[in-house]
C-alpha cells in the first residue's frame, strides 16, 4: 500500500528568509508529498512538536542564520525524547561542508547548500523512504 | 509497514496518554495501514465524550484564526482540545501544503492541545475521507472538544454536518455578493453562522442579509411558496425546521454572531453560543439522534468498502465483467443488466460473505 510521504517544512530562527523553505515546500507537494508549512521563527521545541502530532517521516529545516550547529542537535534530541527516532531530519541553507559532515555524524540526514535542484532533495527523501519502508519500519 | 508489534507498541503508548502513539494512530486510521479496523474495534467503545464543532467557510474567513481562539479558551477552562485542519490534496500530483498551523502557534506549544493536518486526498466536499474516524481517534483519547476545519472552499463542504455535532458557518464583509454566499447549500447547515472581521464595513448588513435569510427579520419581502409550480417549502427540511422553531421552545434557531479574529472581540459570545447549542442537542434529544445517524453512516461505509473490496479482488469475477464487454460494446447488453447478473454471480458464489480479509 502506498501513503503519501508527510514531511514538516520548518523555518527556524529569527531571520524573515522563507522564500528557500517556500520554494522546497511547494517541490515537495508537486512531487506528490503531503507538506506541512508551520512558517517562520520555529523554536526547535515547536518544529518537534508539530513533527510528533504531525507524525511526520521527514523534518525539513531551512536554516540561514548560521545556528545550524545547535538547532539541527536539538530538534533531533526532542524528536527523540518523544520516542520518535525514526524521522528523517534534512535541510539546507548556508552550511559549511564539515559542518554538514559533522551533524551526519551526529544522526542528521544530508543536508544542502544554495543551488541545489529540487530534484536531488525529493529524490534523496523518496530514497530513504523507500529503503525505510522495505526495512517493514 | 505496520506489523502487530507495532500496533501494540502504539496501543501501549496511546493508553499512557503518550502524543507520538496518539499522532501514529490517527496515522494508521488515516493511511488504513494494516491493523486499523483492529484498531477502530479497540476504540469504539469510548466514543461519545468529546464534543465536535466543524468551522467552515470561505477562504481567509478566519477559520484557523477563530480554531485558535477557541482552543485558547478551551484550554484556558482546562479542557483538553483536539483540531484538525483540512487542506486540499492536488488532484494532478497527490501532493499537499498544509498550512493552517502557521495561524495556530498561539496554542501549538499547550500541553493538552493536538493539532492535525489532513489533505482530502480526492474526497470532495470540505474533508477528507478519513476525517470522522481521526475524530473518533482523538475522542477515544479524551479529548473534551474537538475542532474541524474544513477546506476554504466555501459553498459545497456539507460533509461537516454529518460529522459534527455543530456546524458554524464563518463569513466576512468580504465573502463577496452576499446573495451567492446565502444561495449555497452550506447556509442550510449551519447551527451557528459567524460574521468574522466585523470591525470592517458591511459586517452590518451581512448580518442583515443572514438574519433575512433565516427569517429572523423581516426586510427581504414574502418568500414566495412556489417557483415553477415547485413547493419549495416541501423541498426544504431545514426550512420547515425553521418554521417550526418559531413554534415551539424545544428548537433551535441559528445565532449570527460577530467577532473580530484579530482582537479576539466576540469569541467569548460564540463560546456561549456553542454551548447553548450543546445543551439544546441534549435537552432534545438531538444528540443522541446526530450521533445515531452518524454510526449509521459508519456502517454503511463500512459495508459499501468490504462489498467493493470483496467483489473487485475475485479474479473470475472481474474476468466475468471483462467479457461481457463485447456484447455491451455491440449493444446487445446493457450496464444494467451486466450489473444485475454480476450481483448475482457474486450471492451464488458466497463473495459477499467471505471471511473477513
Amino acid at each position: 500500500m502506498t501513503r503519501p510521504i508527510r514531511v514538516l517544512v520548518a523555518k527556524p530562527g529569527l531571520d524573515g528568509h522563507d522564500r528557500g523553505a517556500k520554494v522546497v515546500a511547494a517541490a515537495l507537494r508537486d512531487a506528490g508529498m503531503e507538506v506541512i508549512y508551520t512558517g517562520l521563527h520555529q523554536t526547535p521545541e515547536m518544529i518537534a512538536s508539530a513533527a510528533v502530532q504531525e507524525d511526520a517521516d521527514v523534518v525539513g529545516l531551512s536554516i540561514l542564520s548560521g545556528a545550524h550547529m545547535t538547532l539541527f542537535p536539538r530538534v533531533l534530541q526532542l524528536l527523540r525524547e518523544q520516542g520518535r527516532d525514526d524521522v528523517l531530519i534534512t535541510g539546507g541553507g548556508i552550511i559549511p561542508k564539515e559542518d554538514m559532515a559533522a551533524l551526519e555524524q551526529q544522526g542528521i540526514g544530508k543536508l544542502f547548500g544554495p543551488g541545489t535542484p529540487t530534484t536531488a532533495l525529493i529524490d534523496y527523501i523518496k530514497e530513504w523512504f523507500a529503503a525505510r519502508q522495505a526495512q517493514g519500519a | 509497514m505496520t506489523g502487530r508489534g507495532t500496533l501494540e507498541r502504539v496501543l501501549a503508548g496511546f493508553e499512557a496518554g503518550q502524543t507520538a502513539a496518539l499522532a501514529r494512530a490517527v496515522s494508521i486510521i488515516e493511511d488504513q495501514r494494516e491493523g486499523h479496523e483492529t484498531l477502530a474495534a479497540i476504540l469504539h467503545p469510548r466514543l461519545g465524550r468529546a464534543r465536535r464543532i466543524g468551522l467552515t467557510g470561505p477562504p481567509g474567513a478566519g477559520k484557523s484564526t477563530l480554531t485558535t481562539l477557541l482552543a485558547e479558551r478551551y484550554l484556558a477552562a482546562g479542557l483538553k482540545v483536539g483540531i484538525v485542519a483540512v487542506d486540499p490534496t492536488s488532484p494532478f500530483t497527490g501532493g499537499a501544503l498544509l498550512g493552517d498551523r502557521v495561524r495556530m502557534e498561539r496554542v501549538a506549544l499547550h500541553p493538552n492541545v493536538f493539532i492535525r493536518s489532513m489533505a482530502t486526498r480526492g474526497s470532495l466536499g470540505g474533508l477528507a475521507a478519513m476525517t470522522r474516524e481521526v475524530c473518533d481517534v482523538l475522542d477515544a483519547f479524551g479529548m473534551d472538544r474537538i475542532l474541524v476545519e474544513t477546506v476554504g472552499v466555501g459553498q459545497s463542504e456539507l460533509d461537516i454536518a454529518r460529522l459534527a455535532d455543530t456546524s458554524t458557518v464563518i463569513l466576512v464583509p468580504e465573502s463577496g455578493d452576499a446573495i451567492q454566499t446565502l444561495k449555497a447549500g452550506v447556509m442550510e447547515i449551519a447551527d451557528c453562522f459567524v460574521v468574522n472581521k466585523a470591525d470592517r464595513p458591511g459586517a452590518d448588513r451581512l448580518r442583515n442579509d443572514i438574519e433575512v435569510m433565516l427569517g429572523l427579520r423581516g426586510g427581504g419581502g414574502p418568500t414566495p411558496d412556489a417557483h415553477h409550480g415547485v413547493d419549495l417549502k416541501a423541498l426544504h427540511p431545514k426550512r420547515q425546521a425553521r418554521e417550526a422553531a418559531a413554534r415551539d421552545d424545544d428548537s433551535w434557531t441559528p445565532p449570527v454572531l460577530r467577532t473580530v479574529g484579530a482582537t479576539g472581540d466576540g469569541v467569548p459570545e460564540l463560546i456561549a453560543a456553542l454551548d447553548r447549542h450543546f445543551a439544546y442537542l441534549e435537552r432534545t434529544g438531538t444528540l443522541h439522534a446526530r450521533r445515531r445517524e452518524r454510526l449509521r453512516d459508519r456502517v454503511r461505509d463500512v459495508v459499501e468498502h468490504r462489498i467493493q473490496r470483496r467483489l473487485w479482488r475475485d479474479a473470475a469475477i472481474r474476468q466475468w465483467v471483462e467479457d461481457q464487454l463485447p456484447a455491451l460494446e455491440r449493444g446487445e447488453v446493457t450496464p444494467f443488466t451486466v450489473a444485475e447478473a454480476l450481483l448475482a454471480r457474486g450471492v451464488a458464489a458466497g463473495t459477499f460473505t467471505g471471511q473477513a480479509p
